[in-house]
């Protein structure tokens, strides 16, 4: 029963971490670029719906689609004010352009809001049920429900859609595209848009169970640059599929082995994964 | 203008110099004023904390320097008697929260200040480079609130600790079950032990190993777990597992957070929860979780609430309060309880002489009713500089309030126990 219990859980957890490493999955495979401020947009997101809920009363499902569109505009605007800048630029600086980005983001976050904890108060989604027994948070339900959405949504787009294939053609290869007259600084900035409106769905779901404050996007990007790595970089699929493989390595380890140990056990999974497999579970190079 | 200024600037140089030296003529002769240093996080992310120990601090210094009608050492006098009223006066230096800077700061404040004591650094790995620096220099170092047991267990002359520390405390919560098996026949049989797995959780979860074992409690869990889980499903799933009949706690503010909501979440229920204050005393805490929070225990070092009891606490309490527009609480009060013990001890001493004033702390013998704190008084310990008469209070929620609750004499409630179940909560 325990058991089973932590199966649920593991798999409820291993859906966000999913669709926040989906985000960063999609914006390298695009163009090699790893996005280290992600942690810090998963923050701006919970925060946005925090103040709408507390200043306007909004909760937080209701929200969601104004702070998706939101995200994806900063995501469009990071590409142009940013990214653009330094796309031939050597790696370092490219590095330090979103992880300066992150780290101002954070200050701007403390300066502006204290460091306090903060958590929306009585959100629509909260409680719990339980099932024979078994306990599920119905916040967690509804987070790892809009992940599975936004997965759906997202790979349809991908593989379904005209943008959706031109970006892929030019994840896969950038000239080619380029000569068959898809515009890469276009797909590059919608790419962004993407990816910061994964993590601004996720945001805004964690932020019906989850405490809020400057730091909190730290841990979740961690996990989220592994998921990555495991899944292969760039592979939508593959971030699904790392999330959740993730979490359940993440709660079972600590159930069945000691809590001590097991984020120990979440990098072990990933570096058998590195040398078995060095371009991860659905990569392609 | 100009020419004028150039007349004139003998004159003007004359009157700069003069005002320079007139203060330094006034400074010589008898000890009308007495140094000590203080080095606390002034900035960086402990600031908030820091100011608590500096309004400490000042508000302490007021009243020795001043006249009060309050029962406190040296508050009905002006300045110290035995040294001619001389006034005390405080010089902050800022660690920055580094141990290397908090070295700096102490050793500059001692040879460049001429400061004749220290106090500081409320964490522990600072306050351990800072003593280093004044035990090096032969100047006493009094320590009003770091809690790693590790820091009188360094054979130094020079370093005095007048807060009890995590051992002693952890001890607090044994005796607390053993009173509460006298007084009210609660038997607690079975503990679980759960901290976070830093240098601190790590200290405190072997400290209550082995008072478990002292006192015969069956420890039937004990997990360190990694501080800042992202998730802590499988923590809890294994104290569901293991039943305790009450579970000790090691947490900061956001696993003490993910804690309480993962309880609820996955209806874990337990007799009781001892937390070692962090996470579950942070102001944050209850404003967060909110009547979640209910019904957990933690230690303490201070309530503004003892002030119930004990009435020299209220009077302080109101005083600080209508300056400073907050309660005093554990930093504050330990800080401005420090400068007495120091004040007392410089003025027995007669003198600012290194040596006399180490003679007159190892001398100290405050009683009870003169510190606004839980404890026994302050005497410290020749062996290690250790107060031997401090203890913790222990505290419970209760409507999203922190009340003393033990020792008895102290209370200001009665506890309640056990926290009843999630079910029954509405």
């Amino acid at each position: 029963m325990i058991l089973l219990q932590s199966v649920v859980n593991g798999v409820l957890l291993g859906l966000v971490y999913a669709l926040i490493a989906a985000g960063l999955s999609l914006i390298f495979g695009l163009m090699e670029i790893v996005n280290f401020a992600h942690g810090q947009f998963l923050m701006l997101a919970m925060y946005g719906a925090y103040w709408l809920a507390v200043l306007y009363g909004v909760d937080p499902l209701f929200s969601l689609p104004l702070w998706t569109i939101v995200l994806f505009l900063l995501g469009v605007a990071t590409y142009w004010l940013i990214i653009a800048r330094v796309l031939r630029a050597p790696m370092l600086a490219q590095i330090f352009s979103t992880f300066g980005l992150g780290v101002f983001l954070q200050s701007l976050a403390q300066f502006f809001w204290s460091p306090d904890f903060r958590l929306v108060p009585s959100p629509l989604v909260k409680g719990r049920i339980e099932i024979l027994g078994l306990f599920v948070g119905i916040p967690e339900l509804v987070a790892s429900l809009g992940a599975v959405i936004a997965f759906a949504l997202l790979y349809l787009f991908v593989t379904r859609t005209e943008t959706g294939r031109a970006l892929q053609a030019t994840s896969e290869d950038r000239e080619a595209a380029a000569l068959v007259g898809i515009d890469s600084h276009r797909m590059f900035a919608l790419g962004w848009g993407i990816g910061l409106a994964c993590v601004g769905i996720a945001g805004v779901l964690l932020s019906n169970f989850y405490y809020i404050f400057p730091e909190v996007g730290f841990p979740f990007a961690l996990i989220a640059y592994v998921a990555v790595a495991l899944g292969g970089f760039g592979s939508i699929p593959g971030a699904f599929v790392a999330g959740i493989i993730i979490g359940l390595v993440e709660v079972l380890s600590g159930l069945l082995i000691g809590p001590a140990y097991k984020y120990l056990f979440v990098f072990l999974v990933y570096l058998i994964v590195v040398f078995t497999r060095p371009q991860g579970l659905f990569g392609r190079y | 203008m100009r020419g004028t200024f150039r007349r004139y600037r003998w004159l003007v140089l004359a009157a700069l110099l003069s005002g320079l030296v007139i203060p330094a003529q006034l400074g010589a002769g008898p000890v009308t004023e007495i140094k000590i240093g203080a080095v606390y996080p002034l900035t960086g992310a402990l600031a908030s904390t820091a100011k608590l120990s500096k309004d400490g601090i000042d508000f302490a210094v007021d009243i020795i320097n001043n006249r009060y009608d309050l029962a406190l050492p040296l508050a009905k006098s002006e300045g110290l008697p035995n040294l001619g009223g001389a006034k005390i006066r405080v010089i902050f230096g800022d660690t920055q929260g580094s141990p290397e800077t908090g070295r700096a700061e102490t050793e500059r404040l001692i040879t460049g200040e001429k400061v004749v004591a220290v106090v500081g650094a409320y964490q522990s790995a600072v306050t351990a480079t800072a003593s280093m620096a004044a035990e090096r220099l032969g100047v006493p170092f009094l320590n009003p609130d770091s809690t790693s047991p590790t820091l009188i267990q360094r054979g130094f002359k020079w370093f005095f600790r007048a807060t009890p520390d995590d051992d002693i405390m952890s001890k607090n919560f044994f005796d607390f079950l053993k009173d509460l098996e006298k007084k009210k026949g609660i038997k607690v049989r079975t503990v679980a032990l759960v901290c976070e797995n830093t240098l601190w959780g790590t200290d405190v979860c072997k400290f209550e190993r082995k008072y478990a074992k002292e006192y015969g409690y069956e420890v039937v869990t004990e997990m360190l777990y990694p501080a800042r889980s992202t998730d802590l499903t499988s923590e809890v799933q294994r104290l569901k597992a293991a039943r305790p009949d009450v579970v000790f706690m090691a947490s900061y503010i956001s696993d003490a957070i993910l804690y309480t909501q993962t309880m609820k979440k996955l209806d874990f229920n337990t007799q009781a929860i001892l937390a070692m204050d962090a996470g579950h005393v942070d102001p944050a805490f209850l404003k967060t979780v909110g009547k979640d929070g209910n019904y957990i225990f933690s230690r303490e070092v201070f309530s503004a609430d003892l002030g119930q009891r004990k009435p020299i606490v209220r009077i302080v309490n109101d005083m600080f309060k209508k300056r400073y527009g907050y309660d005093l609480e554990g930093t504050s009060a330990r800080s401005f309880t420090a400068m007495f013990v120091l004040a007392d001890a410089i003025n027995r001493a007669g003198s600012t002489e290194p040596s006399a004033l180490r003679r007159a702390l190892l001398e100290t013998y405050l009683t009870s009713d003169k510190i606004i704190m839980p404890w026994g008084g302050v005497r410290f310990d020749p062996a290690n500089g250790q107060n031997v008469l401090g203890r913790g209070i222990i505290v419970q929620i209760q409507d999203l309030k922190y009340w003393t609750v033990w020792p008895w004499h102290l209370a200001s409630r009665d506890v309640i126990w056990p926290m009843p179940t999630w079910r029954e909560r509405k």
